[in-house]
Formats: structure tokens, C-alpha cells, sequence
């Protein structure tokens, strides 16, 4: 069965999401679609659902209800158009890879389970890499870079999937400002390619500057769509409630929004 | 002792020969296993898998009433699939740390056996059993057929490592994102475990199973000191464990205490791998002690030397380094 809208414009079609653990929900009802060629950030206070909605989408969650389509597909028919980008503690850095090996990782949907890496992967890998700009990085065991090279490897991973569409989750998180704006240059440069990026976020003051297309949520779904329509102080006064310097950066969030 | 512990590194005659063949291979297929459990922090699901496999060949003596070796394993590894399906069960449903619920089942896993042997010992014709050596081996009486079966099961383990290298190193590096590539994990984690099972129950006779954890354990920390490669590893690990159990078989052969008895061969081989973990930690060259010490200790000096420098610097300069004209500054 596919999604009700299967044209080539929308990439993610999530219908009665609910995700709970033990009698607490963590998302509620969620129903949303992203349409491709968006940079989308998810955004929302702490413990609203963002990671879970990512990571239920994909299939790492048990969900109570709900349905995902990917460009109108179940998402094992389309898993090699689909990409993952991971918090950064979700894994031991200490483990004996380099960053090489980690981003050819990202090739397995390639090559299979068994296939060796042919000249094409490891290209693609090359390109990678160049693109995240860890090039004299590329053999160092991946425990010795500092956070933001460690979120650069697991971009590159991703960039190496080579997919159409890609999940971040918090790809910003805890890196210094050269990081963030060539992360940003390259998930611009994505969105050129008319690929869709969908990210958890977690700083107001850059959403309007770095996306185009914003959900709002708090356990339930606030809002979502373009973020000149949706990231508005209604919208965010109900995803963050009444808490006073939310709403002042807000403010200044939606000022830089008027002002671009 | 010295040419016993000789003949036997040489290997001259055919027992020792068929008994270093049983544990060498025993030691690799432990340390390329043991590389697995160690990079996926399930080190202590390996020890709840070999601590149930007393109860495991308790039962299996009970029920079947064989001393034959292949039903008794049998039970062992029943045991141990058991023993690690409660605590993978247990895992999502409880809010018992990971830590404490496998102590637990090892704990409690253990008991039974002890109980079962013991009264399986006190049974007419039981004390004959030798089923006590399973706690703490005997390879020394290791006959050709176990060793040649042992060697066997050792290379299909680690065929199986080599077989599936890379899909080793995704799941074991990054589950979740091996998942939502389609990967299979919980399959790889059942492999995995199933492997460490079977590593557990062919190294029982041998080397018992208090210690068949700890040859899976140390070669792999031993061999992670010398290298930041995955591959490279799993080669360390697996020369170490079978270096490790061929010397410490001699030395327990050879050594003989005040007593006159020879050492047993299980905690001796443990030893004899300890002892290269500890010379490892402490001498290999990336993350050893001794070089991470020297290092320091260069730095600090480069650092010192840089701020002597800049302070003389100063003072040609004359500028007047410090707080305040009573403080060890240099003044003008």
C-alpha cells in the first residue's frame, strides 16, 4: 500500500504518529508532510518528540500507531534513498576506525553486505570526505578528532549514502562556528541538488537563516510547513508554553525571519 | 622443569602436540570472538554465558546420564543460549542496570550448578563424574578426537568473523545506524552471542569456565594497545590468545609447585595472556602507559622551555612581567 500522495514532490508523508514509553506519550497523533528539495528542521523543547520522530520515521522505535511513507513508498522499498545522521553519543569513538572506514560504512547500501569496495565507493567516499573538508584527516583513528570533525565523519557517512533524503538528528549540536557554517554550505549545497534534509534543531536564532521549511513540536504537532508561514509567535508560544526567554529569542528569531 | 617446559614449546612428542593443538586454536578462536564482545561492551554476557554452562552440563548429566563430552557440551550451550535470552528479555522490561541483572543471572546461574554438582558428587558413583573439571579444565588429558573437533570449531568461528568482517565492524561500531541501512542487527547480535556460546562450551574441557571468559577478554584489550585498526585487531587478539594458551599449557605442564603438582592449565594460561596485557598496557607505543607518561613529560618541558623563553624574552625587552613590583616577576 503507498501513501496517499505519491507525486514526485513530497519526500516524507507521516500519518497518526504515536510513539509512548510506559504510560508517557512522546508523541501524539503526529500527521505532517515534507516536501522534497526542503531543508527542514524540527524543532521543539527538550523531551518534545524531535529524535523520536526521526528515529520512529526510520523504523528504531516502536511505535504505537502510525504510518511512514518515503517519496510514497514503505521504507524498506526505499532505504538506499534514505540517510541517517546519528547524535554524536550514540557512539564509542574509541573504537578502532579511522575516519575513512567510518564514512565507506556509509557505502554498505551499495555494495552489499558482502561486496567489496569498488572504485566507485571509494570515490564516492573521496568526495565525501573533500566535501566536509576532513581530507588530511582522513586515516586518523576517529577518537582523536575534536566534536566537530566527529560530526563532520558522520556527515560524510551520510553524503557517502549518496541519498535523496536525508535525517539529522541535532547536527549542530556542540560544534564551534567554522563547523556549523561549513555543515551549513553543505546542506545547502544538498538542497541544490534537490535533495531534502530533515534536522532536529535546537537554535532558534538560525532556523529562519538556515531552513526553509520548519515542524513545531511538542509531543503533539504545533506546526509545520514553510518557515515564513509556520515560525510565527503564536506557533511558538504554544511549542515552547509561557517561558519568557524563549519567547525573547524568539522574538529576535522571527525579526531576523521579517528582515531576510 | 626447564626442559619439560622445553620438549613441550617444541612439541615433541604426539600428545603435546595434539594438546597444543586443541588450545591454540581454542585461544585464537577466543581472542577473535572476545574482539566482538569487547568492542560491543558485551564482555559480561560472555562471563553469564560461561557461568551458566556449569549448570548446563549438570543438567544434561542428570537428564541423559551420559559422561560422554558432546551431550554434556550440548547442555552447556543450551544453558548459555538460555542464560543470555534472559537477559536480552530482561534488558528492555526492567529497570535493573545492564551491569547488575547480568551479575545477577551469573550469580544465580553458578549456584545452581554448584548445587547440582554437589549433589550429583554425593550420589552413589558421582563423585567419578569429573565433572568438576569443568569449572577449571584439564587440557593436559585432552585426547586426540577433542582436539581435533576443538581445532575445527575454532576455525569455523573465526571463517565466520572473516566471512562477515564487514558487517562485523558496521553493527559492532554503530547499531542504529546499521538498522536504518537495513542491516539486520538483532540477527548479527544473535551471531554474535551464539558465537560466544559456542566459543564458551568448546573451551570448557580445556580450560574450564571461570577462565574461558577472561582468554575471550584480555587478548582483545591486549591487542587494542598496539592498534587503532579494527583488522588489525582481530589478528593481535587472536595471536595473543593462542600464543598465550600454547606457553601457559607448557608452563602448567612443566611448573611444578613445592608440592610436587603441576599448576592447573586454565588459570595458568589466563596468567600467561595477563602478563602480556599488563607488559602491553604499559609498553605499546600509541596507548601505553610508559609512553603516555614520556609524552606528558616532553610537553611539560617544551612548555616550561617556551615560557623561560618568552619570560627572558621580557626581560631584554624590559618589560615588567607580573602583578605588582613585590611578586617574583622580573622587574626593570
Amino acid at each position: 500500500m503507498s501513501g496517499v500522495a505519491t507525486e514526485a514532490g513530497v519526500a516524507v508523508e507521516i500519518h497518526d504518529l504515536t510513539v509512548a514509553y510506559d504510560r508517557k506519550p512522546v508523541l501524539w497523533d503526529v500527521d505532517l508532510t515534507i516536501p522534497s528539495g526542503v531543508l527542514c528542521a524540527v524543532i521543539g523543547p527538550n523531551g518534545a518528540g524531535k529524535s523520536t520522530l526521526i528515529k520512529a520515521a526510520l523504523g528504531l522505535l516502536g511505535t504505537l500507531s502510525g504510518r511512514v511513507w518515503f517519496f510514497g513508498k514503505e521504507l524498506n522499498a526505499v532505504r538506499r534513498r534514505v540517510g541517517y545522521v546519528p547524535q554524536r553519543e550514540s557512539v564509542d569513538w574509541d573504537f578502532p576506525v579511522s575516519v575513512r572506514d567510518v564514512v565507506m560504512m556509509g557505502r554498505a547500501g551499495h555494495t552489499g553486505v558482502f561486496g567489496r569496495a569498488r572504485k566507485v565507493d571509494v570515490e564516492a567516499v573521496e568526495r565525501a570526505i573533500g566535501l566536509v573538508g576532513l581530507n588530511d584527516l582522513r586515516d586518523r583513528q576517529i577518537g582523536q578528532l575534536s566534536g566537530g570533525q566527529q560530526q563532520r565523519v558522520f556527515l560524510a557517512r551520510a553524503l557517502a549514502q549518496e541519498a535523496d533524503l536525508y535525517f539529522m538528528d541535532e547536527p549542530f549540536a556542540g560544534v564551534d562556528a567554522s563547523t556549523e557554517r561549513a555543515i551549513v554550505e553543505v546542506l545547502k549545497g544538498l538542497r541544490q541538488q534537490g535533495r531534502t534534509v530533515v534536522a532536529v534543531h535546537h537554535d532558534l536564532q538560525t532556523v529562519s537563516e538556515y531552513f526553509d521549511h520548519a515542524v513545531l513540536l511538542n509531543t503533539r504537532l504545533i506546526g509545520a510547513g514553510a518557515v515564513g508561514e509556520v515560525f510565527t509567535r503564536e506557533n511558538l508560544q504554544r511549542t515552547y508554553g509561557p517561558r519568557l526567554t524563549v519567547l525573547e529569542e524568539a522574538g529576535e528569531a522571527m525579526a531576523r525571519a521579517r528582515e531576510a | 622443569m626447564w626442559d619439560e617446559l622445553l620438549n613441550m614449546l617444541t612439541m615433541r612428542d604426539s600428545t603435546t602436540r595434539t594438546v597444543m593443538l586443541g588450545v591454540g586454536s581454542l585461544g585464537v578462536a577466543c581472542g577473535v570472538v572476545g574482539c566482538l564482545t569487547v568492542l560491543r561492551r558485551r564482555a559480561l554476557i560472555a562471563d553469564a554465558v560461561a557461568h551458566a554452562a556449569l549448570p548446563g552440563v549438570c543438567v544434561s548429566f542428570l537428564v541423559l546420564g551420559e559422561r560422554e563430552l558432546a551431550p554434556l557440551l550440548l547442555g552447556a550451550l543450551v544453558a548459555g543460549l538460555i542464560a543470555s535470552g534472559i537477559i536480552a528479555f530482561m534488558r528492555g522490561r526492567t529497570r535493573v542496570k545492564d551491569d547488575a541483572l547480568i551479575a545477577v543471572v551469573i550469580g544465580v546461574a553458578f549456584a545452581i550448578g554448584i548445587v547440582l554438582l554437589k549433589s550429583i558428587e554425593r550420589a552413589p558413583g558421582g563423585n567419578k563424574s569429573g565433572l568438576d573439571g569443568f569449572i577449571f579444565g584439564k587440557a593436559a588429558s585432552m585426547i586426540r578426537q577433542e582436539a581435533v573437533t576443538v581445532a575445527v570449531v575454532s576455525a569455523a568461528l573465526v571463517a565466520v568473523v572473516l566471512l562477515l568482517f564487514k558487517v562485523m565492524k558496521l553493527v559492532t561500531f554503530d547499531p542504529a545506524f546499521a538498522r536504518s541501512a537495513g542491516l539486520r542487527v538483532g540477527l548479527i547480535d544473535l551471531l554474535i552471542v551464539s558465537m560466544v556460546c559456542v566459543c564458551t562450551v568448546v573451551g570448557l574441557p580445556a580450560v574450564g569456565a571461570l577462565m574461558i571468559v577472561a582468554l575471550m577478554i584480555i587478548p582483545a584489550v591486549t591487542a587494542r594497545s598496539w592498534t587503532d585498526r579494527f583488522s588489525v585487531m582481530l589478528v593481535i587478539a587472536g595471536a595473543v590468545g593462542g600464543a598465550g594458551a600454547i606457553v601457559g599449557t607448557a608452563l602448567s605442564a612443566s611448573v611444578r609447585t613445592t608440592s610436587g603438582s603441576s599448576l592447573p592449565v586454565g588459570p595458568t594460561i589466563v596468567l600467561t595472556i595477563a602478563a602480556l596485557c599488563v607488559l602491553s598496557l604499559t609498553l605499546s607505543p600509541k596507548r601505553g602507559v610508559l609512553a603516555g607518561w614520556l609524552r606528558h613529560r616532553r610537553a611539560r618541558r617544551a612548555i616550561l622551555a617556551q615560557r623561560a623563553r618568552e619570560r627572558a624574552g621580557a626581560v631584554e625587552a624590559g618589560v615588567r612581567i607580573g602583578p605588582s613590583p613585590g611578586a617574583s616577576g622580573v622587574r626593570r
